[in-house]
C-alpha cells in the first residue's frame, strides 16, 4: 500500500517526506515501546505506527530501516526530530486517530502485520501462518 | 581466545549520561559505516539493534563511556565501556522483562527490560564483564555469513 492511500484512510498529514508519497509499505507494526520495535520487528521497510514522538523514534526507524513512520493521537514530534528525520529519508505522518482506530482501518483495508519473532505466549506452535 | 583477523575499521564513539537529544546517533552513525562498507542488511540490522540497544543502556543508566566499532574481515564486533556504577547480577538484568528503569526512562519508550536479552539474540557472540562501583564491558560479535536464527 502506498502511503499516500495510507494518510488518506487515516487522514493523516504527511510532516516530512512527502515526496515519498508512492513509497510502498506492505507490513506495519504498532507500538509505544521502542524496545519492542527494536525486539520484535524483523523486516525492513515497515510502517512504524507510534503515540512516541521522542527522538529515539526517528532514530530507530532509521536503525531498523523502516519504510514510515506514522504518529497517532494528534502528537506532533518537535522539530528538531522532524529536521532529522528529513536528514534519513524516513517520511514522517501524524493523525488525530487514535491507535486503535488508526490499526483498525488499516488492518480492514489489508495492510499486513509486521513479521515478528516469537513471543513467550507463542509456545511450541507459534503463528504458523506469520512465521 | 578468538583468533586475531586484520582490521578493517575502527571508530570510537563518546557515550554521554542522561543526554536524551543524543541518544541514539552512535548506532545510526554504526550503520552507516557498515552500510558503506557493504555489508549485508541483515549484519547492518543485526550490528545496529545491539549498538541501539546498547547505546540507550548506557545513556540511560551509566555515567558514559564509549562505543568502539571495530570491523574485522570475519565479524563485527561492538565494544560498550562506561564509567560505571556496574552490574551485580548480570544474570539476572539479561532476563527479559527485568528492569531497574525509573519512569522517565520508561516515559521514552524503553526500560521494558528487553535490552541486553535483544543484544544476546542479536549477537553471535556476546559477553559482559562489570565490577560493582567501577565499570561494565560488553562486547557483542556478529560473525559475517554466519545466518541468523
Amino acid at each position: 500500500m502506498k502511503l499516500r492511500e495510507i494518510a488518506q484512510l487515516v487522514d493523516a498529514q504527511f510532516i516530512t517526506g512527502s515526496d515519498h508519497a508512492d513509497r510502498e509499505v506492505a507490513r506495519a507494526f504498532a507500538a509505544d515501546l521502542l524496545s519492542d520495535v527494536l525486539a520484535m520487528v524483523r523486516e525492513e521497510g515497515v510502517l512504524l505506527i507510534t503515540g512516541m514522538t521522542t527522538p529515539q523514534v526517528v532514530r530507530v526507524a532509521e536503525v531498523m530501516n523502516m519504510g514510515a513512520v506514522l504518529f497517532v493521537r494528534g502528537k506532533l514530534p518537535t522539530a528538531a526530530t522532524v529536521e532529522y528525520a528529513c536528514g534519513t529519508g524516513i517520511p514522517l505522518l501524524a493523525t488525530r486517530r487514535i491507535m486503535f482506530e488508526t490499526c483498525g482501518i488499516l488492518y480492514q483495508s489489508e495492510l499486513s502485520p509486521a513479521q515478528r519473532k516469537r513471543f513467550p505466549l507463542d509456545h511450541d506452535s507459534p503463528d504458523a501462518a506469520r512465521s | 581466545m578468538t583468533p586475531r583477523t586484520p582490521l578493517v575499521l575502527k571508530r570510537i564513539y563518546p557515550v554521554i549520561s542522561r543526554d536524551l537529544e543524543q541518544a541514539g546517533v552512535v548506532s545510526t552513525a554504526v550503520r552507516r559505516e557498515l552500510l558503506g562498507l557493504g555489508m549485508s542488511p541483515d549484519v547492518v540490522r543485526r550490528a545496529s539493534v545491539v549498538c541501539f540497544e546498547g547505546e540507550m543502556n548506557m545513556v540511560l543508566y551509566t555515567r558514559g563511556g564509549r562505543i568502539i566499532l571495530l570491523v574485522k574481515e570475519d565479524r563485527v564486533e561492538v565494544l560498550f565501556s562506561d564509567h560505571g556504577p556496574g552490574i551485580a547480577d548480570i544474570d539476572l538484568a539479561s532476563q527479559p522483562g527485568y528492569s531497574t528503569a525509573p519512569d522517565w526512562a520508561r516515559e521514552l519508550g524503553f526500560g521494558a527490560g528487553l535490552g541486553i536479552h535483544n543484544m544476546q539474540q542479536n549477537s553471535d557472540l556476546f559477553k559482559i564483564r562489570s565490577r560493582v562501583g567501577e565499570a561494565t564491558v560488553v562486547r557483542a560479535t556478529i560473525l559475517l555469513g554466519i545466518p541468523f536464527f
